[in-house]
C-alpha cells in the first residue's frame, strides 16, 4: 500500500513538473534554486546512542590510554573561548551540564560527534532530549574543527583525572 | 490495492490539473497570475533583487518572483535596528568632509561584473545628497566601504560601472564651483564659475577597495544617468546631460528651452592614456574614505586631500557631445554594445544611437561645432533611428538579450517593449502608477536573464490597503518569457525605489556567503576571548566593559562602581559560532540605539548615565528559551562616590574582583 501511494505521489510530481509554466523553467513547483529547510523532526530508528551521529566512530577515532598533555592544553584554551560560558569543569550545571565525569558517561566518539554535530543529535538522542528538558537551551554548534574537538576531548579526559 | 492506485492517481490528476495547468489567458493579465510568482514555504526565490531605498538611504533586498523582503542593508543612513551608525565601530562609516552625516538619498545600485556579466562579489550604491559611493560586500550583505566625492553636488549619475568593474563612475547632477575655488560667488555667475565633474572610481578586482582614480572636468551642465559601453564599445561611457541652457533658477522652464540637450560619450581608455602621460592636474580637495574591517570589526575614516583632474575642454579627444532631444534622462546601452538609447523626458520619440556611427562621425569630424570647447557630433551622424510615438515621458530602458528593449513611460504609466533592430513597438503593459526605473535581471549586462521585468513606481495611490496620508511604495513584476508582458505580482517596497538590479540566486548564494565571523580571527582591540577574559577596566572617567554574550547570559551581568560623569563603553563579544544566533544589547536611558552583534563579532555601545540609580540591561534579539533571563544590572553612584568598581557573573555578592588602572 505504501509503495503504491508513493508511486502515485511520484506520478503527481512528474505531472506537476511537466505542466509547470509553459516550457520555460517554472518558478513555483520546481524548487527554484531552493532547498527545503532541514526537518526538526528526526528519524530515530537508525540512531546509535553509543556512537551518536556524525563522522566519528570507533574505527576512525584512535584514543591512547594515556593523556596527551599538549592536546589537552590546546583543548583547555578552546573551551575557554567556546564552551566555558555554559559548562563548568565541575559537576555543577550552569547553562549546560558540568563536565566532570563526562568521559566515563559517554564514549569518545559520542562526545566528538555531539560537539561537532549537535543539532541532529539533539533531535535524536533520548538522553540529550531529556537533558534539553532540564536545560531548555539547545547546545549551539560552535563551529569546531576536527582537531578542536579532539583537543577538547583530551582536556575532558584530563579534567576527569587521566594522567 | 488497485482501487487505491486509481484513487491516488485521480487525486493526483485533479490536484496537478488545478494547480499546475491553470490556463493563462489574457483575462487574468490585469488581475495577475499569482501562481507564477508563488514560491512555496521553505523554497527559495530564483533571483535576488537589490533595490535602491531612495530617501531612506538604505538598500533593500527582495526575492523574485515572490517579492518577499529578505533584508534591508543600511548604507547611507543610520539604522537603530542594527546599531549601524550608532555603535562606535560603525560611526566612522558615515563620516564626511562635512562631519558625521546620518542620512542620504540612495538612488541606484550596480552589481560588480566580470567580462560584462554579474560576478556576485559586490554591489555599489550612490548617495545623492552628500556625494558618496558605497560598496556593499555580498558575502556579508553589509556596507564595506564609502568614498566621498569632491567637486560634486547631487551625485545622481552614479554608481554605474564598466564591464570588469574597472571603474564605477559618478557624474555630478549639480554643477558647482570646484571645491578648491572660491564658492562665495553670485549664483547668477553660473556660466563663468560653475563646472561639472565626472568621477572615475577604480575598484581593486581582488579586495574591491575603491580609489578616486581621476575626475573629468566638463562645462557647467547637469549630468543625469550613465551606462558603460560593453563588448565592442568597451572603453567608452555614455552620460545623459540636461540644462545645457545653463540655467540656475526655475529649471523646469529654463532648462527646457532647447530642442536638444546631450548625451556625452567619454573615451575613458583615452583618459587613462592622458593620465599616464601626466596630463592630469593634482587639485587640492577634501573627501572622506571610510572602510570597514571584518577582522577588527571596526571602520576607519581617512580624509583625502588631493584629486587628479583631466580638463575635457583642453584634452580634446576624451569627451564628445551627441545631441539628444528634450532633457534626456535614461541613457542605456544594449547587450551588444552597439545601441545607445536616449530617453528625452519631454520627447515624443526615443532616439537610438549607433556606436559604429559615432566612431565614424568622430573619424570624419562630422561636428556641429563645439559646446564650451567640446565637439558636438551631428545628430544624424550618430543616429541609428528613432522609435516613433512610443508613449509619453520615456525614462529608462532595459534589455532582454533577445533583441528587445523595454522602456518605462512616466507620464503614460506603461512599459513599452520594442524591437531594437526595426524600432517597432511590439507590446505595452500598464503600470500602477507613474513608473520610474525598470529592472530585468542582468538587464545592463552582456547576458540578461529575461524571465522577469520589475517596474518601480513613483505613485502608489489605491494599490494596497490605505495607511493614512503616507503609503508604501509600489513595484510590479511582469513575466516577460512570452511574447506578451504579463503582470504576475504587485508588491510594496520601502521608500523610495529608484533603480534596482537583480541577479540569479546561485550567483550570490554560492559566492562564499559568510555565516559567522570566526572568533579565532577576531582582532577587535576590546575583544574578550571567552568568558574568563571578561572584565571591567577604568581609565579615568572612561570605563571599558569587556563583555561576552552567549545563550543566555552576559558576562559580567552585574556591574557596580560606575559614577556620574563616567563614559561607559560596552564592548560586547558574541561568543556564539553558529549561524543566525545574533545577540542584542540595550541599556536603559541610552541616547543612541541598541547593538546587534553577530556570532564572533565585537561591537561597542557608548553610554553616559545621566542619573544615579539602577540601570537594567538586556539582550534584545530573542536568542533562546531563556532569552528573557538574559539580563543584568549596572549600578550608578554619585560623582566621587567611594563605591568600588566591581563586576561579576554568577555571584550575588561581588567583592573580590575589583580592577582599575
Amino acid at each position: 500500500m505504501k509503495k503504491i501511494f508513493a508511486m502515485g505521489l511520484f506520478a503527481c510530481m512528474a505531472f506537476l513538473l511537466s505542466c509547470g509554466g509553459g516550457g520555460d523553467k517554472s518558478s513555483n513547483n520546481e524548487a527554484s534554486s531552493g532547498e527545503a529547510p532541514k526537518s526538526m523532526v528526526a528519524d530515530a530508528s537508525s540512531y546509535d546512542p553509543k556512537r551518536g551521529e556524525g563522522k566519528f566512530d570507533a574505527d576512525n577515532l584512535k584514543i591512547e590510554a594515556t593523556l596527551n598533555a599538549e592536546m589537552a592544553a590546546s583543548g583547555e584554551k578552546i573551551q575557554g573561548t567556546k564552551c566555558a560560558s555554559c559548562h563548568k569543569t565541575t559537576e555543577e550545571k550552569l547553562v549546560g551540564p558540568g563536565w566532570k565525569g563526562v568521559t566515563t558517561r559517554r564514549t569518545p566518539q559520542w562526545i566528538m560527534n555531539f560537539i561537532t554535530n549537535p543539532d541532529p543529535m539533539i533531535d535524536k538522542d533520548p538522553e540529550v532530549q531529556a537533558q534539553l528538558e532540564i536545560c531548555l537551551v539547545r547546545m549551539p554548534n560552535q563551529s569546531l574543527t576536527d582537531d578542536d574537538a579532539r583537543h577538547i576531548l583530551e582536556f575532558m579526559r584530563k579534567n576527569d583525572g587521566l594522567k | 490495492m488497485k482501487t487505491i492506485l486509481k484513487q491516488s492517481l485521480l487525486a493526483v490528476m485533479l490536484l496537478s490539473g488545478w494547480y499546475a495547468c491553470k490556463p493563462n489567458n489574457a483575462g487574468n493579465a490585469s488581475s495577475g497570475d499569482a501562481s507564477k510568482a508563488y514560491v512555496a514555504p521553505g523554497k527559495y526565490d530564483e533571483f535576488y533583487n537589490f533595490v535602491s531605498g531612495g530617501f531612506s538611504g538604505q538598500m533593500s533586498v527582495y526575492g523574485l518572483p515572490s517579492g518577499r523582503l529578505l533584508r534591508v542593508i543600511p548604507v547611507f543612513s543610520v539604522d537603530p535596528e542594527k546599531g549601524y551608525g550608532y555603535s562606535e565601530e560603525t560611526k566612522p562609516m558615515l563620516n564626511t568632509s562635512h562631519g558625521f552625516v546620518p542620512w542620504d538619498d540612495l538612488h541606484h545600485t550596480e552589481l560588480s561584473q566580470t567580462n560584462g556579466e554579474i560576478n556576485g562579489k559586490w554591489i555599489f550604491a550612490n548617495a545623492n545628497n552628500t556625494p558618496r559611493v558605497a560598496r556593499v560586500d555580498l558575502k556579508t550583505f553589509r556596507t564595506a566601504e564609502i568614498l566621498e566625492l569632491p567637486n560634486s553636488g547631487g551625485n545622481h549619475s552614479s554608481p554605474f560601472g564598466t564591464e570588469n568593474s574597472e571603474y564605477i563612475v559618478a557624474g555630478t547632477r549639480f554643477s558647482v564651483p570646484p571645491d578648491n575655488s572660491n564658492g562665495d560667488v553670485p549664483i547668477s555667475s553660473y556660466k563663468q564659475n560653475f563646472k561639472g565633474h565626472i568621477s572615475f572610481i577604480s575598484v581593486n578586482p581582488e579586495s574591491g577597495a575603491m580609489d578616486l582614480a581621476f575626475q573629468i572636468k566638463t562645462p557647467g551642465i547637469n549630468f543625469d544617468l550613465a551606462r558603460c559601453g560593453r563588448a565592442k564599445s568597451h572603453g567608452w561611457f555614455f552620460f545623459s546631460c540636461y540644462n545645457t541652457e545653463q540655467a540656475n533658477t526655475l529649471l523646469e522652464v529654463n532648462a527646457s528651452q532647447k530642442d536638444k540637450d546631450f548625451i556625452m560619450a567619454v573615451n575613458w581608455k583615452k583618459a587613462e592614456e592622458y593620465l599616464k602621460a601626466g596630463k592630469g592636474q593634482k587639485m587640492p580637495a577634501k573627501y572622506a574614505h571610510n572602510t570597514y574591517s571584518d577582522v577588527t570589526h571596526s571602520a576607519t575614516s581617512e580624509m583625502k586631500t588631493e584629486v587628479v583632474v583631466l580638463d575635457a575642454s583642453v584634452l580634446k579627444d576624451i569627451c564628445y557631445f551627441i545631441p539628444c532631444p528634450k532633457s534626456p534622462h535614461g541613457c542605456d546601452v544594449d547587450p551588444s554594445g552597439e545601441f545607445i538609447v536616449g530617453s528625452g523626458k519631454l520627447a515624443a520619440i526615443i532616439p537610438v544611437f549607433s556606436f559604429d556611427k559615432i566612431q565614424s562621425a568622430i573619424a570624419a569630424k562630422s561636428y556641429d561645432g563645439e559646446y564650451e570647447g567640446i565637439p558636438v557630433i551631428k545628430y544624424e551622424a550618430a543616429l541609428y533611428g528613432e522609435v516613433k510615438k512610443p508613449g509619453l515621458g520615456p525614462l529608462h530602458t532595459e534589455f532582454d538579450g533577445k533583441g528587445n528593449a523595454y522602456t518605462s513611460f512616466f507620464v503614460s504609466s506603461e512599459v513599452v517593449k520594442w524591437n531594437i533592430k526595426d524600432l517597432k513597438v511590439v507590446d505595452r503593459a500598464a503600470t500602477y502608477y507613474s513608473v520610474g526605473h525598470l529592472c530585468i535581471p542582468g538587464g545592463n549586462t552582456r547576458k540578461p536573464s529575461p524571465k522577469y521585468l520589475i517596474a518601480y513606481n513613483k505613485i502608489t495611490k489605491d494599490r494596497y490597503l490605505p495607511t493614512g496620508p503616507e503609503l508604501s511604495q509600489s513595484a510590479q513584476l511582469y513575466d516577460i518569457s512570452g511574447d506578451k508582458m504579463q503582470m504576475i505580482l504587485d508588491f510594496p517596497t520601502i521608500g523610495e525605489p529608484h533603480y534596482a538590479q537583480a541577479a540569479p540566486a546561485d550567483v550570490i548564494r554560492n559566492n562564499g556567503q559568510l555565516k559567522i565571523f570566526k572568533i579565532g580571527e577576531n582582532k577587535h582591540p576590546y575583544f574578550a576571548d571567552g568568558e574568563a577574559k571578561s572584565k571591567v577596566v577604568r581609565e579615568g572617567n572612561k570605563v571599558h566593559v569587556y563583555m561576552t554574550a552567549i545563550r543566555s547570559h552576559f558576562a559580567p551581568d552585574n556591574i557596580e562602581g560606575i559614577r556620574m560623569g563616567d563614559e561607559v563603553y560596552f564592548h560586547v563579544t558574541n561568543l556564539e559560532q553558529d549561524w543566525d544566533v545574533p545577540h542584542g544589547f540595550a541599556i536603559k536611558g541610552a541616547d543612541n540605539a541598541e547593538l546587534l552583534i553577530m556570532p564572533g563579532e565585537t561591537q561597542t555601545l557608548k553610554w553616559v548615565p545621566n542619573r544615579v540609580g539602577m540601570f537594567p540591561m538586556y539582550c534584545t534579539d530573542f536568542c533562546s528559551a531563556l532569552h528573557q533571563e538574559m539580563q543584568g544590572y549596572v549600578r550608578v553612584s554619585p560623582a566621587g562616590s567611594s563605591t568600588p568598581l566591581s563586576y561579576s557573573v554568577g555571584k550575588t555578592a561581588p567583592s573580590d574582583s575589583i580592577k582599575s588602572k
